[in-house]
């Protein structure tokens, strides 16, 4: 009985240490800045980059096959970290910052079909079967994917209007 | 008496207005009540359109810890609710309840008041709050707020200040000439609440004759002391203010509070003392209406919503079109779109300045003279930070102490290129508000997609369990079938 229990103990221990060795020694190496671009993504996995989510397009992005402006809700102010991170120049020029958007559900063509809450990928949109749907603002990215599924176009991004508490002064214009 | 370092000495312009007494403006057909005249959340409208109020009735509650509840400034009916330009750079809307007044003047009935001394501090702290009671200097922090920290940390001394820095503006040298009792008896109230040793109150020595009527009010009371300060910008800032009657330097990113000290402008004071004796809430203030371009500048007190250009009218309108409009002082004041924006409670005056006093010139590049340097009362460097905002390199600003920056604009005055300074500062303090607010919401977006994610693998578990369940169950009954049979 004690023979069979230290034994079997033994075994279990040996192949654990053995198996955390290898993974120690055998750890399949992953480029670290991989995870720092994933890490500045906004993470919503929206797709309009045109990869599946945020993991795929950091690896490109490090690979050099992605533009640093390949984000749309990152903006200009990601396009600029990204180019800082990867050491790459960026017209920014030709990027013209798209406005803020965010989606609103028109309340007298919502059929409360129930597409676009399930294709939010930060479940800003509350509804259920034939009820009206409403977008929560504060969780909303502004990524269109409800708009492009919803049948009676009734979603539709507007621009975010400023407030008294997001305005901030301009750059000084000087003259040259 | 210690000093603060840097500093200026603009020409003060104060002669003109601070010797005429306070009228009361008369009774204006509307006012323009935006829901937000303070830091913090805006109030909530708790009346609706074609509602009569009396004067002194509660139009909006605070929300959050930090806001400040609107009163009917005067008896009306409400006319409606919905935006209106704010006094503010942007020309942007706020909420504003718009009341047509019906000129009988009625008073809610107040809070009934009792002896403010033997309430506690809590008591005298709420009822300020009720009363709608911000920093009526300017800056327009919930004074109920300001009178609760006397829990978290003890304060030793309440300064009153009575600086009033800024040119032009002498709303509050008149209140405490016409007034003192008044701000004496709201001082010795907030004492009473801070359970601090003293107040002083700290006046210019460019205001004799208001030193002289609060030297003999204040004489009557032991532990409220007259301190004369002398005349510098900006002595009427929180930070250069402690420092100046305490020696002590306010630490970065740290409140008076944690030194001990506690800061209210004279209007404060008087506004305290009328909601606790009188139980009447902030309804109304004194504002300068001054400069170059207004034909007969006095002091007003005005109801607040009243529109910029009425309380303009009734100081004889322009002598010539005005350069610009500004809210508050030339030196820190609020750029007005137009003069068609309300009064609010952080109106300390409305100047109209002409194009010679406004004297815009060119920028020129920086010679580095270090005058900026010398007049900073922050010990910071300017022209160093003013060269990163320009780059965009807003790090390096903030590396260079942007953000002990208080925009008091005195190394703009002094710049013998003009260069915009304080401007440079103003945007890149607003540049980096909005990165902060688009990482936050980065850093939700994040979260979201993540329990999103986590949300949708549980359903998908759930589904295969209950298929699995299920299959069990058919293989069950399928079993005990075939054991029957």
């Amino acid at each position: 009985m004690i023979i069979a229990i230290m034994s079997l103990s033994l075994l279990g221990l040996t192949l654990g240490l053995l198996l955390g060795l290898a993974g120690r020694y055998l750890k399949v190496e992953q480029d670290p800045i991989v995870n720092d671009i994933e890490a500045m993504l906004p993470g919503s996995q929206c797709g309009q980059c045109g990869f599946p989510g945020c993991q795929s397009a950091a690896e490109a992005l490090a690979a050099g096959e992605a533009a640093a402006s390949i984000c749309p809700p990152g903006g200009r102010l990601l396009a600029e970290a990204l180019a800082e991170k990867l050491g790459i120049d960026v017209d920014f020029s030709m990027l013209a910052d798209d406005e803020p958007v965010m989606a609103a559900v028109k309340e007298d063509t919502c059929i409360g079909c129930t597409r676009c809450f399930k294709v939010c990928p930060t479940d800003a949109i509350v509804g259920a079967p034939k009820q009206i749907h409403a977008v929560f603002k504060e969780a909303c990215t502004g990524c269109k994917a409800c708009v492009e599924v919803c049948p009676t176009e009734c979603l539709q991004v507007h621009p975010i209007k400023l407030t008294l508490s997001t305005w901030s002064w301009p750059k000084p214009a000087l003259a040259a | 008496m210690f000093r603060f370092r840097g500093g200026v000495h603009p020409d003060s312009h104060k002669q003109v207005t601070g010797e005429k007494p306070i009228e009361v403006l008369p009774l204006p057909a509307k006012l323009y009540v935006p829901v937000q005249q303070h830091i913090g959340a805006p109030a909530e409208p708790e009346v609706r359109v074609g509602d009569k109020v009396l004067k002194g009735q509660l139009l909006a509650h605070s929300q959050g810890a930090i806001s400040a509840p609107i009163h009917a400034p005067r008896s009306g009916t409400i006319l409606d609710i919905t935006e209106h330009t704010a006094p503010h750079p942007s020309g942007l809307g706020v909420r504003t309840i718009i009341i047509e007044t019906d000129g009988e003047d009625r008073w809610q009935d107040g809070l009934k008041t009792v002896n403010p001394f033997e309430l506690d501090a809590d008591e005298i702290s709420a009822r300020v709050g009720a009363a709608g009671i911000v920093g009526l200097g300017g800056a327009t922090f919930p004074s109920a707020v300001k009178l609760n920290l006397g829990k978290r940390h003890p304060i030793y001394t309440l300064i009153i200040n009575g600086g009033e820095c800024e040119p032009y503006l002498t709303c509050d040298d008149r209140l405490m000439q016409e007034c003192a009792d008044e701000i004496i008896d709201g001082i010795r109230i907030m004492l009473h609440a801070l359970k601090a040793r003293q107040a002083l109150i700290a006046i210019e020595d460019n205001k004799p004759a208001a030193i002289e009527i609060m030297k003999v009010a204040a004489n009557l009371f032991d532990n409220v002391k007259l301190v004369v300060v002398p005349s510098r910008y900006p002595m009427g800032s929180e930070k250069q203010m402690v420092q100046t009657l305490t020696g002590l330097e306010i630490p970065a990113g740290k409140l008076s509070a944690d030194l001990g000290v506690i800061v209210h402008n004279v209007g404060t004071a008087y506004a305290v003392h009328r909601a606790l004796r009188l139980g009447r809430p902030l309804v109304s203030r004194i504002v300068t209406v001054g400069g170059g371009a207004v034909k007969s500048p006095r002091n007003l007190e005005v109801p607040l919503g009243t529109l910029v250009s009425t309380v303009f009218q009734h100081c004889g309108g322009f002598s010539e079109t005005p350069a610009r409009i500004l809210m508050g002082g030339p030196m820190m004041g609020q750029l007005l779109p137009h003069a068609n924006v309300p009064i609010v409670k952080g109106s300390s005056g409305v100047i109209a300045l002409t194009a010679k006093e406004v004297a815009i010139d060119r920028a020129r590049p920086c010679i580095r003279c270090g005058q900026c340097i010398n007049a900073c009362p922050c010990g910071l460097l300017p022209l160093e930070m003013a060269a990163r905002s320009k780059k965009g390199d807003l790090q390096g600003a903030v590396d260079y102490g942007l953000m002990d920056c208080i925009a008091c604009g005195s190394c703009s005055y002094v710049c013998p290129s003009h260069i915009p300074l304080v401007q440079f500062f103003n945007y890149a303090k607003g540049e980096l508000a909005a990165r902060r607010r688009h990482q936050q919401k980065a850093d939700e977006t994040r979260k979201l997609a993540e329990i999103r994610i986590q949300r949708l693998e549980q359903e998908e578990q759930a589904k295969q369990e209950a298929a699995a369940r299920r299959k069990a169950q058919r293989e069950a009954a399928k079993a005990k079938q075939e054991a029957t049979v």
